[in-house]
């Protein structure tokens, strides 16, 4: 009944270019030599990628975006450990409202927090800063990850916990004995996912890091200058490199010793 | 004594999972709530100086906010806009997630995977991006002239909010196709081929049997795009323009040179209340027809 339908198919390729081209014109422009982002190309070049070395708010920036991301991604990947086990171990008492609250900063528009946080954080008198960016990406990781180890408790078969529990283990043993070491492809997998949305989270970061740039924030910054903008391409063109190598990979723990399941909601 | 405590506490469930939950629900109290509380009081406050606020209660940054037309338009104008972008979001990625259910038989999976990738990669630069496609020097220009067609560059294609429409709906189509496609998968499907033996054409089927069952995609489509696009700052900046601009970029301002934090936090709680009030209205509007349509 449902073979083929070329139509379709032939619709999916242009999506596909859609989806894609933007993507791909960054690393394209990052070896263009010209300051201007215009076809035909000029010429090859390696010199927005030396430019780039060189700079040393860039470093700082980069540094600042991988601690705040580290963190981030470690603290929220634990927070969600134990609510994703406390929603698919027991049936909860008012699950929908815990479940929704737990869900919300994800859902609700970013720059909404991101005003809440800074009235809040101001009002007590404390200095903006990489804290409450850190803060912020936790709230807004935590749902994440939690919808990851979810999706990857319920795919493990109950009966070995149990079967540990029998055997005469405790909770914490049987935990870190069988149940970890199964979850295992999935922790690293929400690490690996948080850390690159914390990595990549712009306007949290836009109104509360202050002097302290995170790496898109500095990316901002440069681009309003076009002499200075090529080796934000650069940048951008590592960044998509390694981000797509970063999430390929936990897309592929996530599914490993799943078998056949069908329902990959990822992350979503 | 102590161990009867602990007893009661090993067998009630209730307490193991909420002892579980509470760093998740600390989390969300005191980085959320909290936060949302004292954002509520302040847009009762008044600025007075660039770093003082007088704290009396006022109602004064409301009246403010619908007082100056500016205001009422650019929220206006945010929920046109994301209404806009979840509508041309979910036409263009339904028939995909539609071919990938139904159509494609191995590597799902890579499909699924090729279609999420690039909104994991740098939001910022992607929306830059469309920058640069859009511009009077941008791709699509310097090709249309490169071959001729066109002698000036059409200014008409940056700077509007057809061009914050295009880019976010380029940006958030991940969060389309992935609840689209879920809910399509799951569909029986002999339900289909029941459809099909009772003499059915293929559109009807679609629109009787098809389509109604992936409602739940569609409103989870729906809430998770038209919510925080409504918020969107980065976008309207970039490719915007004056006539693209949104509630965010005056809410930035407000916070940033403007420097009028009650004022700022009044127009976040209106945002606020705008979204939830629209998404109920969509999740009341949906069960009702899915009811009617079952």
């Amino acid at each position: 009944m449902y073979n083929k339908n070329n139509t379709l198919f032939i619709y999916c390729v242009f999506y596909f270019a859609f989806l894609y081209i933007p993507v791909l014109l960054l690393p394209i422009f990052s070896f263009n030599d010209s300051f201007h982002m215009v076809f035909p190309l000029k010429g090859f070049t390696f010199d927005w990628y030396i430019q780039m070395w060189n700079k040393s708010r860039l470093h700082q920036a980069l540094f600042n975006s991988i601690k705040v991301g580290i963190i981030a991604s470690v603290v929220s990947t634990f927070i969600a450990l134990f609510a994703a086990k406390a929603f698919t171990r027991y049936k909860v008492k008012f699950h929908g409202l815990s479940y929704g609250a737990i869900l919300l900063p994800f859902i609700i528009p970013e720059i909404i927090i991101a005003v809440a946080l800074i009235v809040i954080w101001t009002s007590m008198g404390l200095k903006l800063g990489l804290i409450p960016v850190t803060i912020s990406h936790i709230l807004f990781c935590t749902p994440f990850c939690m919808l990851i180890l979810i999706s990857r408790m319920e795919g493990f078969d109950k009966s070995l916990e149990e079967a540990s529990m029998d055997l005469g283990e405790n909770s914490f043993w049987t935990f870190w004995r069988v149940t970890f070491p199964l979850l295992l492809p999935g922790i690293i997998a929400s690490l690996l996912l948080a850390f690159v949305i914390s990595f990549d989270e712009f306007i949290l970061a836009f109104f509360l890091s202050s002097s302290d740039q995170t790496l898109p924030i500095y990316m901002w910054s440069q681009l309003r200058f076009p002499k200075k903008f090529p080796h934000i391409l650069a940048l951008g063109a590592i960044i998509i490199i390694v981000t797509s190598l970063i999430v390929m990979t936990a897309y592929w723990l996530r599914n490993l010793g799943q078998g056949k399941k069908k329902d990959f909601s990822i992350g979503i | 004594m102590n161990s009867t405590i602990q007893n009661i506490y090993f067998r009630s469930d209730q307490a193991k999972a909420y002892t579980l939950l509470s760093p998740a629900l600390i989390l969300v109290i005191f980085a959320m709530a909290a936060p949302m509380i004292v954002m509520i009081f302040t847009s009762f406050n008044t600025q007075i100086s660039m770093i003082e606020i007088d704290r009396t209660f006022t109602t004064g940054r409301y009246e403010d906010f619908f007082s100056k037309p500016i205001f009422s338009m650019l929220l206006f104008r945010s929920v046109k806009i994301s209404f806009f972008v979840t509508l041309l979001t979910l036409v263009t990625t339904y028939p995909l997630a539609y071919y990938i259910a139904f159509y494609v038989k191995k590597n799902k999976m890579l499909w699924i995977v090729l279609m999420t990738l690039p909104f994991w990669t740098s939001y910022l630069l992607r929306v830059f991006s469309w920058r640069v496609i859009l511009g009077n020097k941008g791709v699509i220009n310097s090709a249309l002239m490169g071959t001729g067609m066109i002698d000036e560059p059409l200014g008409f294609l940056l700077y509007n909010q057809a061009a914050v429409i295009i880019t976010l709906s380029h940006a958030w189509a991940a969060f389309a196709i992935l609840p689209l496609y879920v809910s399509l998968d799951k569909i029986d499907k002999s339900l289909l081929e029941a459809s099909y033996d009772l003499g059915n054409t293929k559109f009807e089927t679609f629109w009787r049997v098809t389509f109604p069952l992936s409602l739940p995609g569609v409103i989870g489509a729906i809430l998770i795009i038209f919510i925080p696009t409504v918020g969107d700052y980065v976008t309207p900046q970039l490719v915007g323009g004056t006539d693209g601009r949104m509630l965010s970029n005056m809410i930035q301002s407000l916070f940033g040179r403007a420097n009028n934090f009650p004022l700022g936090a009044a127009s976040a709680v209106l945002m606020l209340t705008t979204v939830c009030l629209i998404a109920a209205l969509v999740t009341y509007i949906t069960k009702k027809v899915s009811m009617r349509m079952s």
